[in-house]
Formats: structure tokens, C-alpha cells, sequence
């Protein structure tokens, strides 16, 4: 017999999480939580749906292909479910709250993209992160990345390795070699690929001077331990002075995080330009071997409020937690921790059966089975009676 | 801690026949033969370093994915493929051709408002068109492209062209060229950033190798 697949196939990118895995997913978010709470970050619960401005707002193009449209029939307006909740969050922020002190706020929830862009082609991701208003300098960058790291200790993610970079640099080197717009999105594009052949066409193309030219040629080079730093320092001396100030932000931000974690591998890359349109300082990712993408990443982005009415200093991080689960070494035990009780119309059973739940044992009841049909449901020990008394024994 | 192994990703033929010198300079030999092999990964002489060997279109994909560190791809493939999740630090300068659109010697007087493009570069073709503002109909083959416009399937092709002698025993013509072609080193970014102390140094003897042979 074969079964109709429209009964059970599912879209492509969209799938269910299990018992078992569902298990570890629920645990990490509440342990997850609970850690951004100890840091002071409240959590906030934004709507799947909203107007599409609101959920696009100081982001680039990528996001808005990504988001699912559709008209809102009572309005008659275009509306989208979220493909990321940070442009939300922003907006609880510089809105909703509108507080005029440093503002820490958590958030987990789904978001639905068009298209996949990670393994497996997952279009349904379960967004987790924290942002951080109305602070700026290197401290709470720092402190941003430091909750990134602690979220990928919880989840149990490890051999975690930190790209580091500033989008601010690139900015100025655009402005001083006086790139007009469509140029500085071609050579950002090249950058973000290190194509150094189509950065040596595009020098040409735009008619740049063999300094201009050089600036850029450098940048695709500038990356790997501290060294590049220092590199960088004497490479673009005097060329502009919001450059210099980015090298050495990230040079403050670098020292920090090694005050705090030593032993992290830290790299840096100074063409590292992800988020361009909407980041604004210090950018960071975690990648870990044998993965070939970055499962987390941040930064600072302090104009994303200003559509809101309200831009101020911004930074945060987010991450996917379906992929933390499956990159997590942690052990969760969830087989066998059950307990079988049979159906009863005794009272003295029912009381004790109750009493186990309330002390937050899992207790299956069920009809009368043999211990095989017990374990197959999950179950490792059984209520019996001893001598008159209600107990909990295991099943052999 | 740091896994150290970088896989290769390499597919046959020219890219691998002209890659090979440029590997031996970085002191990189395989140890199977890979005329008489038919195994898909070849072990080399550094413990640390292994060739997968697949099919030109797939290693952008194997690249990005993170299942081979490093590979060597047309720009051709890269173009198609968009790039994405990928480093290309170096232009090897093999395997050098045309992407160039080719159509009869002869046109026929009254061509279709609409033209019919035959290729296997469908990303490509419909940005080329729409670069110069003309509307198109995209028909994709997976090879033997000049056979479209003999037999009427289409009125154009796109197509990688080198020497042009088979465009021309199919009575076509090279018109329009849309890019210069050449294999460029690509490198997964996530290993780039986790095995740079191995990485770079390879690339750097490969630019090395590219500059001596200019």
C-alpha cells in the first residue's frame, strides 16, 4: 500500500523536532534564558506577523527576499512573518519602551526564510539572541560577545573559534578613494569574496590612483592572528582618522576578550564585511571546525533605531539554536527516566502516583503490560506493591 | 586541538592536469595515479593534505559547504554558482577561455523579437541580457550547446569559448563577450578564519608558483 504524499510531505526546508531532540531544544532555551536573565537581559515576546516596514527596517535587500509577504486582508497592507527579529526587538526599544537608559533584551522565537542559506537548506529556524541599547564603547561590545560564548558553552558547541573585524575601516577607505554608491557595492562585493582578480579590475574600471588602488588590494590580505592589527596600523597611517579609530577599537575589544577568555582562538578580518548596510562598528562570528559556516554572529549597529524615531547606540548577537543542538556535545539523558503505573480505581495508588508527579517524576500510566512494552515506551522503572506499600522499582 | 587536514577539491581533466605543477611547487604530489585510479579521494605525499576529485560544477558546492577546505573552479562555474560561502583569493591563471555568446555566420533576415538562448549558464545569461535591457527565453542544455541553433532549438548559445574551432565546424560565430575565463583558487571562509596557519601559507606559495610561471 502506498501512502498519498500530501498526507505527510513537508516544504522543503520545514521540519518537526521529535521527542528526543525536542527534549534538548526546550531544556536549552529555558537554561538559555535563565543565563541572559542573570545578565540582566529581559525577554521579549515580538508577533510572528507584522507590517512589512517594521520587520525590514535597517537592513539590507538580502532580508527582504528572505521574508514571506503576503496582503493583510483587513488592511488590505503588506504584511510578512519575520525572517529575523532583530529589526523587532529594535523596535520594542526605540518605541514601544523608549527608555532613555541602557535598555538588555533577550529573545527566542521561529523565523521563516524564503530561501535556505545553511546546511541541510533549513527555512525555519528558531532564532535566539540578545541586544543591547543605549551603551556604547568597547565594554558592552565586549559584553555582548561575552553572552555569545556563554550561550555556546550552554549549549554544549565547543573548539569555538572568534572572527573578529570593524566594517568601519572599509567605510572610510570607500569614502577617502570617493567611491559613489554603486561602486562601493561592487567593491564590497569582491571584498566579501577576496576575488582579488575582480578588485584588480575594479580599481581600473573606477579609475582610482595606485594608492586608492593599494588600499584596497591590502584589505583582502589583512587577515588572520593579531599581527593583521598591527599590519593594518602602519598600511593605512594618516589616510583617515575614523580608520584609525576602528583599528584601534578592535584592538581595545581584542585585549578585553583575551583578559576574559585566554585560551579562545581569536582571528581577525579586516574585510570581513558582513552586514554592511546595517552594522556600524565591531563585527564578530563563532565558527567551529568542520562546520563551513558561522553558527553565531554580532555587532554593533547603533542607526538601526533611527526609523523608529529614535537611533542610539545598539549591539547584539544572535544565533539559531536548532543548530547549537546539533553541534552540541552535551549529554541530555531523556530514555528511560520514565515511570509506568498502571490504570487504578484505587485510591491509595492514584494518591502515590500523584505524588510522584508533583516531586517531578514522568510517570506513564497505562493498561496492564509486560516490562518489554514499558521500556519500548520510555519507561525504566514501575510502580509496584511491596508488602502493602507503593513503590518504584526498576525494570530489569 | 585545530584539525590541521585541508581536503582539495579538484575536477578532471585541464583544471587538474594544469593544477598539478602548481601543487608540485607547494610541494604537493599525489600518490595515486589519477589516469589509472578509480578512486574519488587521492592521498598525496603530505599526510595532511588530500585531492577529492568531482565534477567542475559541483566544487563551488563542495567548497561552501565546508566538505572540501579548498578547491580549484572556472570563473565560469563561480559566476553561475554566485559565490556564496566562498573565498577566491587567487586568479591561477589555467584554463584560460571566453564566456561569450555565439549564434549562425548567417542570421536570418527576420529574427524573433524574443531570442532563444541555449546554455548551461542560466544565472549568468539572464543577468548578461539583462545588463544590456533585452528579453530573453533561456533554454537549458547540459552540453553540446552548438547543435541548439542547427536544428532550431534555439537562436543564440552561451557558452565558454577557447580555441573557437568548434564553433566554427558548426557554422557559429563568437558575437558578444560577456567575461574573461580563468580557474581561481576558492577557500571555504569558515576554514580560512580556523585553519589560517595552513591555509595561508598554501595560498601564498600558490601565488608564488602563478608569478613564476607569468
Amino acid at each position: 500500500m502506498t501512502i498519498s504524499e500530501e498526507h505527510w510531505l513537508q516544504p522543503d526546508g520545514i521540519d518537526s523536532i521529535l521527542p528526543a531532540q525536542a527534549f534538548v531544544v526546550e531544556s536549552l532555551r529555558r537554561e538559555l534564558l535563565d543565563s541572559y536573565q542573570s545578565w540582566g537581559y529581559d525577554l521579549v515576546i515580538p508577533p510572528f506577523l507584522d507590517y512589512l516596514p517594521s520587520l525590514l527596517t535597517g537592513s539590507g535587500t538580502s532580508l527582504e527576499q528572505k521574508t514571506f509577504k503576503f496582503v493583510d486582508p483587513l488592511t488590505g497592507k503588506m504584511v510578512g512573518i519575520r525572517a529575523d527579529m532583530t529589526p523587532q526587538v529594535a523596535r520594542i526599544d526605540a518605541h514601544e519602551l523608549g527608555a532613555n537608559v541602557p535598555v538588555r533584551l533577550s529573545y527566542i522565537g521561529n523565523v521563516l526564510h524564503t530561501s535556505p542559506d545553511g546546511f541541510g537548506g533549513a527555512r525555519s529556524l528558531l532564532q535566539l539572541g540578545v541586544e543591547l541599547y543605549g551603551e556604547e564603547g568597547v565594554n558592552s561590545d565586549v559584553e555582548v560577545l561575552m553572552i555569545m560564548l556563554n550561550t555556546l558553552a550552554i549549549a554544549g558547541v565547543e573548539n569555538t573559534h572568534i572572527d573578529l573585524g570593524h566594517v568601519g575601516i572599509f567605510r572610510a577607505l570607500a569614502r577617502q578613494a570617493k567611491l559613489s554608491d554603486d561602486q562601493e557595492i561592487a567593491m564590497h562585493d569582491a571584498l566579501q569574496r577576496k576575488a582579488i582578480a575582480d578588485i584588480q579590475d575594479l580599481v581600473v574600471r573606477f579609475e582610482l590612483t595606485d594608492t586608492q588602488s593599494s588600499w584596497f588590494l591590502k584589505l583582502i590580505t589583512l587577515n588572520g592572528d593579531e599581527s593583521v592589527l598591527v599590519d593594518a596600523v602602519s598600511l593605512f597611517e594618516g589616510i583617515d582618522q575614523e580608520l584609525n579609530a576602528a583599528i584601534a577599537y578592535l584592538q581595545s575589544v581584542a585585549s578585553e576578550v583575551k583578559l576574559h577568555k585566554p585560551d579562545l582562538p581569536l582571528y581577525f578580518d579586516l574585510a570581513e564585511l558582513r552586514g554592511y548596510h546595517y552594522h556600524t562598528g565591531v563585527v564578530f562570528a563563532a565558527f567551529v571546525p568542520g562546520h563551513g559556516r558561522s553558527i553565531a554572529r554580532g555587532g554593533r549597529y547603533d542607526e538601526i533605531g533611527k526609523a523608529f524615531g529614535r537611533a542610539r547606540p545598539a549591539t547584539g548577537f544572535s544565533t539559531d539554536l536548532k543548530t547549537l543542538v546539533n553541534l552540541s556535545a552535551k549529554q541530555f539523558d531523556v530514555a528511560s527516566s520514565k515511570v509506568y503505573a498502571p490504570y487504578t480505581s484505587d485510591r491509595e495508588l492514584q494518591t502515590f502516583i500523584d505524588s510522584l508527579r508533583a516531586s517531578g517524576q514522568s510517570v506513564v500510566q497505562g493498561a496492564e503490560v509486560g516490562s518489554e512494552v514499558m521500556k519500548m515506551q520510555g519507561c525504566g522503572q514501575q510502580v509496584v506493591q511491596q508488602s502493602g506499600k507503593w513503590v518504584v522499582e526498576s525494570l530489569i | 586541538m585545530t584539525n590541521n587536514k585541508i581536503t582539495i577539491a579538484l575536477s578532471k581533466g585541464r583544471i587538474f592536469k594544469e593544477t598539478l605543477p602548481l601543487l608540485k611547487h607547494a610541494g604537493i604530489e599525489p600518490i595515486d595515479d589519477i589516469a589509472t585510479s578509480r578512486k574519488l579521494i587521492l592521498q598525496t605525499n603530505q599526510p595532511n593534505v588530500q585531492l577529492v576529485i568531482i565534477r567542475a560544477s559541483d566544487v563551488p558546492t563542495y567548497v561552501q559547504y565546508g566538505a572540501a577546505d579548498v578547491g580549484v573552479a572556472g570563473k565560469d562555474v563561480l559566476l553561475e554558482h554566485g559565490g556564496q560561502g566562498l573565498y577566491e583569493p587567487l586568479d591561477l591563471e589555467i584554463a584560460k577561455c571566453k564566456l561569450m555568446t555565439a549564434g549562425p555566420v548567417e542570421l536570418p533576415d527576420n529574427e524573433p523579437p524574443r531570442l532563444k538562448i541555449a546554455t548551461k549558464f542560466i544565472n549568468v545569461t539572464k543577468a548578461y541580457y539583462a545588463s544590456i535591457g533585452q528579453q530573453v527565453e533561456i533554454i537549458k542544455l547540459y552540453g553540446s550547446m552548438e547543435l541548439a541553433p542547427l536544428v532550431g532549438l534555439a537562436d543564440r548559445i552561451v557558452d565558454v569559448v577557447d580555441t573557437g574551432n568548434t564553433l566554427k565546424a558548426n557554422k557559429l560565430v563568437p558575437m558578444e563577450h560577456i567575461a574573461d575565463i580563468s580557474s581561481r583558487l576558492v577557500v571555504n571562509t569558515a576554514s580560512l578564519k580556523m585553519k589560517h596557519a595552513v591555509i595561508k601559507p598554501f595560498i601564498d606559495t600558490l601565488r608564488e608558483a602563478v608569478e613564476n610561471r607569468r
